[in-house]
């Protein structure tokens, strides 16, 4: 049987040396706390599923930073590796995907530039091209009949607008309709943040989620706000998310992959233990 | 004992560094190639697989006969994901393309229903068929995939199978035995995946 994945999402930033570090980490037992190298590995051993990791400096020195910890993580980590942050061009997505990552998110260059969509997953493959989605709910519904109205948990209509450049400037677009023609132009699955839920600890945007993963026949990563592994279960059961993305809970050592797993297994969701 | 020397034919784009790197855990010395001479010469041979099936046969195409005759030496090799695919007879992918034809069957789309395609994740085999690649891999184990072709072939060239709304063919065999195909990646199954990288490199 299919399992639903737990992807611990690793942020990877440079610190004042230039050295790659993981952002709110705060394990006490690391030898050298937040290297995304050793947190990968630990990760692994948890049992996570697949690991993402998010290059959220966008500078070149970054770039190739995290080339490097791809590398290195790859020649020891044997499970699947996605990549994100400021991926822009075609030429991009080869590098990551040489250094040995299997899939790469593109998120603001994609609704800058749709084509790159089709011209990656033609040449790479689908599988290994994952839209990334920032959205953030619109309760101004009267100037926006063309938009998918969604309901949320109290009752109000709303839509969902996406957002680039980390959540900074809204575009205008619908999130279904945007989800939509990004399946059309071969991208393989959608990695879902909403902005409403991110760093909350409320738990997933279910009526976002819900929508997406009834709207389209890729899979849906649902991300943002999960606190603790009820906010999983309900992902995957009121959200019907193929996948769930979370990274707070796991660095702050709260909950490890495992002890989630446990915690869905008992409560009748799929998972591979 | 030499290192074994397993050639991962390098036919496309993508992530090959992951297969490389697998097969060195797993105690082998693996080169990325496409030349002829290397081919014939080596232990194992890898066919690795990312993309589209016509584009990956338009590349392949020029070492079809060096492919045969290596594989009619009878020394191993393993095809993964679009690797199994293009040693199948033909696929339906992008309009009817000859493979292969190493393993006798057909690459088809799955079916439009409920569930999610690509087919992307963690999904237990049933293994059919004892073959030294499984040796010591326990029935139902985990191992990853991500495809939204699948192969139908028969009983007789299924080494294990996998569930995902229809049955399909998760490894397949030919009929002198050296020749294996995964639709998961071993590369990206964990701890199970490098098992089978090393079972692999023992038979070279």
């Amino acid at each position: 049987m299919l399992t639903k994945r737990i992807i611990p999402c690793l942020d990877v930033t440079l610190d004042e040396s230039g050295g790659t570090v993981v952002k709110g980490v705060e394990f006490v037992d690391l030898i050298k706390a937040g290297d995304p190298v050793e947190l990968a590995k630990r990760y692994n051993l948890q049992g996570a599923d697949e690991l993402v990791f998010l290059d959220i400096t966008a500078s070149h020195e970054g770039r190739s930073t995290m080339v490097d910890v791809i590398e290195r993580t790859a020649s020891e980590v044997f499970i699947p590796l996605t990549v994100g942050g400021g991926i822009n061009s075609v030429e991009d997505v080869r590098q990551i995907l040489r250094a040995g990552a299997d899939k790469v998110t593109i998120n603001t260059a994609a609704v800058k530039n749709p084509q790159l969509i089709k011209e990656a997953s033609d040449i790479f493959g689908s599988q290994c091209i994952v839209t990334a989605i920032d959205c953030r709910r619109n309760t101004n519904i009267d100037n926006n009949q063309d938009k998918t109205i969604l309901t949320l948990e109290d009752g109000t209509p709303a839509w969902y607008e996406v957002v680039i450049y980390g959540g900074r400037e809204p575009t205008g677009i619908d999130a279904v309709q945007w989800a939509k023609k990004v399946e059309e132009l071969g991208c393989g699955e959608i990695m879902l943040t909403s902005m409403d839920r991110d760093g909350t600890y409320d738990g997933f945007d279910i009526p976002i989620t819900l929508a997406l993963s009834e709207a389209l026949e890729i899979p849906i990563i649902a991300s943002g706000g999960v606190g603790n592994p009820q906010h999983m279960y309900e992902g995957f059961v009121n959200g019907k998310a193929d996948a769930a993305l979370a990274a707070s809970i796991f660095h702050f050592g709260e909950y490890t992959v495992g002890d989630t797993k446990e915690y869905l297994r008992k409560k009748g969701i799929p998972v591979r233990l | 004992m030499p290192m074994k020397k397993i050639v991962i034919i390098d036919y496309g784009v993508g992530n090959l560094l992951s297969v490389q790197k697998g097969l060195e855990y797993a105690g082998a010395s693996p080169i990325i190639s496409s030349d002829s001479q290397e081919i014939l010469e080596a232990d194992g041979v890898i066919l690795p697989g990312v993309g589209a099936f016509i584009d990956a046969m338009k590349k392949i195409e020029p070492m079809r006969d060096v492919i045969r005759e290596y594989v009619n030496s009878g020394k191993p090799m393993l095809g993964i994901c679009l690797g199994q695919q293009i040693l199948m007879s033909q696929s339906d992918e992008g309009g009817l393309t000859e493979g292969l034809d190493i393993v006798p069957g057909r690459v088809v789309r799955f079916p439009h229903t409920d569930l999610k395609v690509p087919h992307i994740g963690w999904n237990s085999i049933n293994i059919i068929q004892g073959h030294p690649f499984f040796e010591g891999v326990p029935d139902n184990s985990y191992v990853y995939f991500v495809h939204s072709y699948y192969v139908d072939t028969d009983t007789t060239h299924t080494l294990a199978s996998c569930k995902y709304g229809i049955e399909f063919a998760a490894s397949v065999i030919n009929d002198a035995k050296n020749v294996i195909g995964t639709q998961f990646h071993p590369e990206k199954s964990g701890d199970i995946g490098l098992k089978m990288l090393k079972n692999f490199v023992g038979m070279c």
